[in-house]
């Protein structure tokens, strides 16, 4: 999912008794799955989660332009260029759409921004990840946005209303992505050797951090009991992995390449897979800033900034100019 | 097919419909360079969405070259398969990308001509070709509303955009006469009413340009310098880098599919 290790703003699920007037009438809604929407009262805490949380994902998307813009120059076909460059530009507009609803709470998306560039938002670990070959653009597109949309699928139906929203349209466009990301990894693994190596290398080396993008296992993650209560959280990180592990496992067997893990299998009695967790440490290391493209993302989206304000500006001043022109005019 | 299209022989033909494939796929190649690399997200889309367009265009023209041709090669063989000298683009659109206002001066100037382009071939007597146009002028006509508004805004904008601007109309400026010039193969092609002569279209260019110039407050450069040589395969040291990257998987592995 795009928002990991999102702080709620407050520890532990506040009990009811503790709440005020105006907290359990929030809270009534939000159990009688009524959306809130922007003008309705709610908690600070939850206007501060939520924040983070739908930034958090706006920031991803954006991004998330990155990994895969890597390829759109060198794409192999002129038809797999332009689902690349319509991909890529769907995932832009999920950013706008995201920043858009972080605005209905009161924060800016220069703000938010200003925030990530800072290092003080963070977006997902997947994009810290290169992109070595044609078929990583195949593997993002069948697990990263796989992944995704296991998680925005549920979110569809979170309380917040303009996120939900957002999640509707995004949710549609996401799973055109994976089944062209899939059809990617057909064509590669079942083509040359060199294509089907390079299928499994993508493979090998996707697997584990897209379990990453889940977040931390939920005996380690602090803050899903007052998400969930908010219903900004509707389903905890471990069901969607295992979710996401049950149906990708058949999906590689189908393609006819191996599974990075060598202790999956069938539970017969759980009828899931079970499966190797990923190396958790990695996973804190990548979010601390230790990826191995970390540094390379950020600098890339500073820069387009820093490079792009004399043009902010400029767009700025004769929206300006023009203005004052009608004003006078009238 | 009509008797005009007949008189065009179909090597000719073959040339001058490279020629507009080309010139998409080149531009559609360095404007797709900015993608996460934009000022502002929407121009991220906005940049993504014209790349996407001029490949669109780029596969119905070089597909068409390709029929025409008639060796069995598609639009794909045509993009991945030849090098630089068999290119045909405009110098124009192998410029690097410069900075935002470059690249946005360069959509422009492009932008103008192509429309004009584009609707004068609507009339083409080669009713594919007519086809084609018909279904590339409307996204064309909105890609110059966009550069044209883009221009205009950062012409008039601040000082530095200003400057910018100007800047990149004068550093282009070298760039624009090829369009307007006419060659053997654009005259076999005006006889048989298949397209217009290039130096027909630069009233109506200058029409639009000078407009758009006048509220940018910027200057036109006093200059009738022509870098030549795109139309015939003589490129700029760019088209090699371009094709370099563009090609790269289809030359390493042959014969593979995608
Ligand atoms: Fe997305
Ligand atoms: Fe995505
Ligand atoms: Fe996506």
């Amino acid at each position: 999912m795009y928002a990991q290790m999102v702080k709620t703003a407050r520890v532990g699920v506040k009990p009811r008794d503790e709440m005020t007037e105006q907290e359990r009438a929030f809270q009534d809604r939000v159990d009688a799955n009524e959306k809130i929407e922007p003008k309705d009262w709610m908690p600070d805490d939850y206007r501060r989660t939520l924040i983070r949380q739908i930034g958090q994902h706006a920031h991803s998307e954006v991004v998330g332009q990155l990994p895969e813009g890597n390829w759109i120059t060198r794409a192999p076909t002129l038809e797999r260029k332009a689902i690349l460059l319509a991909k890529v530009q769907d995932e832009a507009g999920h950013g706008l759409y995201l920043y858009s609803a972080a605005e209905t709470l009161g924060v800016s998306r220069d703000e938010l921004i200003e925030l990530l560039h800072q290092g003080k938002m963070k977006y997902s670990s997947i994009f810290n990840y290169p992109t070595l070959t044609w078929a990583d653009v195949g593997a993002i597109g069948w697990l990263v946005d796989g992944a995704a949309i296991m998680n925005q699928v549920h979110l569809q139906r979170t309380s917040y209303g303009p996120y939900a929203r957002a999640m509707v349209r995004i949710c549609k466009e996401e799973s055109f992505h994976q089944r062209q990301g899939y059809d990617i990894m057909m064509k590669m693994a079942f083509g040359t050797p060199e294509q089907k190596a390079m299928a499994q290398d993508a493979l090998n080396r996707f697997w584990y951090p897209s379990l990453m993008m889940f977040g931390p296992p939920d005996q380690d993650s602090v803050h899903t009991a007052q998400s969930m209560a908010w219903k900004i959280k509707v389903a905890t990180n471990d069901e969607l992995r295992q979710k996401f592990v049950d149906q990708t496992v058949p999906q590689i067997e189908y393609l006819g390449l191996t599974c990075p893990d060598p202790d999956i299998r069938l539970n017969e009695e759980t009828g899931h897979f079970d499966f190797t967790p990923p190396d958790w440490s990695e996973f804190f290391a990548v979010l601390k800033g230790n990826g191995p493209c970390n540094k390379d993302r950020l600098k890339a989206r500073i820069t387009a900034w820093e490079d792009g304000a004399w043009v902010r500006e400029g767009m700025l001043a004769h929206a300006r100019k023009k203005a004052a022109a009608t004003a006078a005019a009238e | 097919m009509t008797a005009n299209v007949m008189a065009v022989e179909g090597n000719t033909l073959f040339n001058w419909l490279l020629r507009l494939g080309d010139n998409t796929l080149v531009l559609s190649h360095r404007v797709s360079e900015w993608c996460g690399h934009a000022p502002v997200l929407e121009e991220d889309i906005a940049l993504a969405n014209t790349a996407l367009d001029l490949i669109g265009q780029t596969q119905m023209w070089l597909g068409l070259a390709g029929e025409v041709e008639g060796k069995g090669r598609d639009a794909d063989a045509l993009a991945y398969l030849r090098d630089a000298w068999d290119f045909r683009n405009l110098l124009l659109v192998e410029r690097p990308n410069g900075d935002f206002g470059h690249t946005m001066m360069r959509q422009f100037l492009f932008d103008a001509w192509q429309n004009v382009l584009l609707n004068r071939l609507k009339d083409s007597t080669d009713p594919r070709v007519a086809d084609i146009a018909e279904k590339a002028a409307k996204e064309a006509a909105y890609h110059l509303d966009r550069s044209r508004g883009t221009v205009i805004a950062l012409g008039d904008g601040t000082e530095e955009s200003h400057a910018r601007m100007q800047a990149a109309l004068d550093a282009l400026w070298d760039y624009v006469g090829e369009m307007f010039l006419d060659d053997d193969v654009d005259r076999a092609i005006a006889d048989a009413d298949v397209g217009p002569l290039p130096s027909s279209l630069r009233d109506a260019w200058d029409g639009i340009v000078n407009a758009t110039l006048n509220e940018a407050t910027l200057t036109r450069p006093d200059s009738d310098f022509a870098q030549t040589g795109g139309k015939t395969g003589r490129h700029t040291e760019d088209l090699g880098y371009i094709l370099a990257e563009m090609q790269f998987l289809q030359r390493a592995y042959p014969g593979a599919t995608w």
